[in-house]
């Protein structure tokens, strides 16, 4: 007789499949530890904690206006661009175009307005509504393409495309809409902040500028800021004053930079033409310039990116499985959950620059600290939705509890839900290490800084073009393995 | 539910009436124009404002025109402001000069500090690496890890990188086991304080006003190397002001510039006085730069 084949879960297979990707990654990855003297500077840094200053603060009220005020236009015009995408989601070329300008990190939009419309509001406006158009767009597309069509099918015949729309469709959907709305609002405060590191009035210009100092007691106070906004967010953010904040916040964000049509043509005809085209040189030397391009500065960058965006989704996901049970209701009362929520909120709006900097004191130079800063950041995301997620789920009354819980009865419950949460994720995770290509690691991010820093454009733009192929081709391998898998994220927490 | 069809359909059209607003409002023209100054960001960043501040209120009481200060977070940004006409008058480091003059047409350097000529940068080491005080070229820098300043900074990045490459025949990445960029000077210091890179390369008066002001332990990082010297900080002037301001503008404000002896205001840059410039001055600069292929 021979014996049953036992066959392994896809989720099993896939999960050491990855493991054994980031494993052959670590192989070419520089993850040395090199310090000799970390403890006087975070030695500094943590005193920071107990010697809390606003001085050369002065704008503080301002700032906080700032960032809340271009986090609420951004993601208010990208949520009604998106939903107006999301009714033509089923054309090719507007998934297509969406995927695209997804792919491209929201610090790389605001380093190309301000190329041509400087410190206007209009830079962080567009670098925060383009993107959030784009993952609004896909996300409603999905949310009206799951949700019940029974009211639109008893609709009368004949009943007009938008009357049906608003009601058969978005009564049913509305609560759905909202969520995840109000999910990407905690995002684009994050993102509205982080543009304060390359100029715009938010939050990040006087952190950067503080953290870049060592005025610890500064950053203290403004980090300490941005948790309690977000932390709160829900007892402020109501729909009803939508309408006067979004009024209020048009004035905040006003400035008396003016627009130039010289600059914005100028940028277009000039600047991002290839230099030996617009000095009229030979194809020849046009091909010579785009293969040096793409030899020395895209392919070593897309290598990293990858090594590194590998092992740190791996990271991550170890990160998640050892985060979410501090946040679940399977595990914890309220009071640890509630310790477990304020380490996760800190770990998940600290900007992960910050992260990577600090352990870049304790470690030197190398992957490894933008690898943990990418890991804790994307495991605290991740641990918070999964743990949410788990809250949900009914055990039966003799269910074990400790370890065996975790291993026996959580774990197997949620891990479909976790791999569909991570692979989301994958896609972001690729796009962040541009910002830490800043520290010295040599990602696309790196050499997309460097090309700005020399006020080559036309160089920056190639490689922001590659990225956001990059970023495309992970995103449909993404789709393929969750397909693959048969998981489907939740609707409200996606 | 028929209250959220109606907030979402009132969210529509507030949004849109409200991006039209941000779109229109600022493209109606002020009458009066202001003079608009910046600095790269190369210290001290957080004082910049109060430091550069006073420097718009001399400037603007001596020309008799509103004189404004914007802070930019980066060299490069400096450089795009200027050429873009948001700002037209600028105290930059000798590469975002260069770039700046090549970039706008007509601009001009017509000031600079009276150490600017004989500029130097120190290469610094933690002490674990054994590296000591020396006349010629510290070759034992060799296969340490390295970090410059800013990508865009003359001291921190251009004159180092060139004399790193005169002296090793090889370029930085050849040389060290890793190379990274802090961002600005007072980091430098600070990173290669903690040893988390093990050697730096920064600007000779923000080293020395770090260990006057012993903001630094100099037991544990030490200045080793000195470059020889180069031109850098300059202040540099777009050529339409003229048309703008009047006949004769450029020179009114060079004049106020040289002018300045306010110990308070120097200390802003910090300068001992200024002196004339010219654009021939930096040739050397933009040389270097082109040899380097930093600019093209």
């Amino acid at each position: 007789m021979t014996k049953p084949s036992f066959q392994h879960s896809r989720r099993w297979t896939l999960s050491w499949c990855f493991v054994a990707i980031a494993a052959v990654c670590l192989l070419f990855a520089d993850i040395r530890i090199t310090t000799y003297d970390p403890w006087t500077e975070l030695g500094r840094l943590f005193s920071g904690l107990l010697n809390l200053s606003t001085v050369g603060l002065d704008d503080l009220g301002f700032t906080l206006l700032q960032t809340v005020a271009f986090a609420l236009l951004g993601v208010t015009l990208g949520s009604v661009c998106g939903l107006s995408l999301a009714l033509i989601f089923h054309w090719r070329w507007v998934r297509i175009m969406c995927a695209l300008l997804r792919s491209v990190h929201e610090i790389f939009w605001a380093l190309i307005f301000l190329q041509f419309f400087g410190l206007h509001p209009l830079t962080g406006l567009l670098a925060l509504a383009i993107p959030y158009t784009a993952t609004f767009a896909k996300i409603y597309a999905e949310i009206l393409e799951e949700g019940d069509l029974s009211a639109l099918n008893v609709l009368a015949h004949g009943t007009g495309n938008i009357s049906s729309f608003f009601y058969a469709r978005v009564p049913d959907l509305y609560q759905h809409f909202k969520t995840y709305t109000a999910y990407r609002m905690e995002c684009g405060l994050r993102s509205s902040a982080i543009l304060g590191f390359i100029g715009l009035p938010t939050l990040g210009f006087s952190l950067s500028t503080s953290f870049m100092e060592g005025l610890y007691g500064q950053v203290w106070v403004l980090l300490i800021l941005f948790y309690v906004l977000i932390a709160t967010m829900r007892y402020w953010l109501r729909p009803s004053l939508l309408p006067l904040y979004l009024i209020a916040s048009v004035f905040i964000v006003n400035n008396d930079t003016e627009l130039s049509m010289t600059n914005i043509s100028r940028f277009f005809t000039h600047d991002i033409v290839p230099a030996p085209i617009r000095n009229g040189e030979s194809l020849a030397s046009f091909w010579q310039w785009l293969s040096d391009l793409l030899m020395t500065q895209a392919l070593p960058g897309i290598m990293n990116t990858l090594v590194l965006s590998q092992i740190a989704l791996v990271a991550s996901a170890i990160c998640t499985l050892l985060l979410f049970p501090l946040v679940s209701k399977q595990f914890f009362g309220r009071f640890p959950r509630s310790v477990g929520h304020f380490f996760l909120v800190i770990m998940r709006s600290t900007p992960e620059y910050l992260l990577a900097y600090i352990l870049l004191l304790m470690w030197g130079p190398s992957m490894l600290p933008a690898i943990v800063a990418l890991a804790l950041h994307n495991g605290a995301i991740i641990g918070h939705l999964v743990g949410r997620y788990s809250d949900e789920l009914v055990m039966r009354q003799d269910a074990s509890f400790g370890l065996n819980r975790y291993n026996y009865e959580v774990l197997p419950r949620v891990y479909g839900q976790f791999l569909a949460f991570l692979f989301y994720r994958w896609e972001v995770i690729v796009r962040e290490t541009a910002i830490l290509g800043i520290l010295g690691v040599a990602t696309l991010g790196f050499y997309i800084d460097s090309a700005i820093q020399e006020i080559r454009i036309d160089r920056a733009v190639v490689l922001i073009i590659i990225t956001a192929l990059l970023n495309l081709a992970i995103d449909m391998v993404s789709r393929r393995v969750r397909f693959w898998l048969r998981v489907k994220t939740d609707l409200s927490i996606r | 539910m028929y209250t959220s069809i109606r907030a979402l359909f009132n969210r529509t059209v507030v949004s849109i009436a409200i991006a039209s607003a941000v779109i229109v409002t600022p493209l109606q023209a002020e009458e009066t124009k202001t003079l608009v100054f910046s600095a790269i960001p190369d210290q001290d960043e957080s004082a910049l404002k109060a430091r550069f501040g006073i420097v718009a209120d001399y400037l603007s009481k001596t020309l008799e025109v509103p004189v404004k200060y914007v802070p930019v977070k980066s060299y490069a940004a400096a450089v795009t402001s200027f050429r873009n006409d948001q700002v037209q008058l600028a105290w930059f480091g000798g590469l975002s000069g260069v770039k700046a003059r090549l970039l706008v047409p007509g601009a001009q350097a017509i000031a600079q500090g009276e150490e600017d000529p004989n500029f130097h940068s120190y290469i610094i080491a933690h002490h674990s690496t054994g590296l000591k005080v020396s006349e010629d070229f510290p070759k034992g820098i060799e296969g340490k890890t390295f970090t410059f300043g800013s990508k865009g900074s003359t001291s921190g990045r251009l004159m180092p990188e060139f004399n790193i490459r005169e002296n090793m025949g090889k370029g930085p990445e050849e040389i060290f086991k890793t190379v990274g960029f802090s961002g600005n000077h007072s980091r430098t210091v600070t990173l290669v304080e903690s040893g988390a890179y093990e050697v730096g390369a920064v600007n000779f008066k923000v080293w020395d006003k770090m260990v006057e002001e012993k903001k630094v332990d100099t037991s544990k990082v030490s200045a080793i190397w000195k470059t020889p010297a180069y031109p850098d900080y300059q202040w540099t002037i777009r050529g339409d002001v003229d048309a703008k301001w009047g006949e004769g503008f450029t020179e009114k404000v060079k004049q106020a510039l040289l002018a300045m002896d306010d110990p308070k205001l120097l200390a802003s840059f910090p300068r001992k006085s200024f002196i004339a410039a010219t654009n021939e001055d930096f040739a050397p600069i933009l040389n270097t730069a082109k040899e380097l292929g930093l600019v093209d």
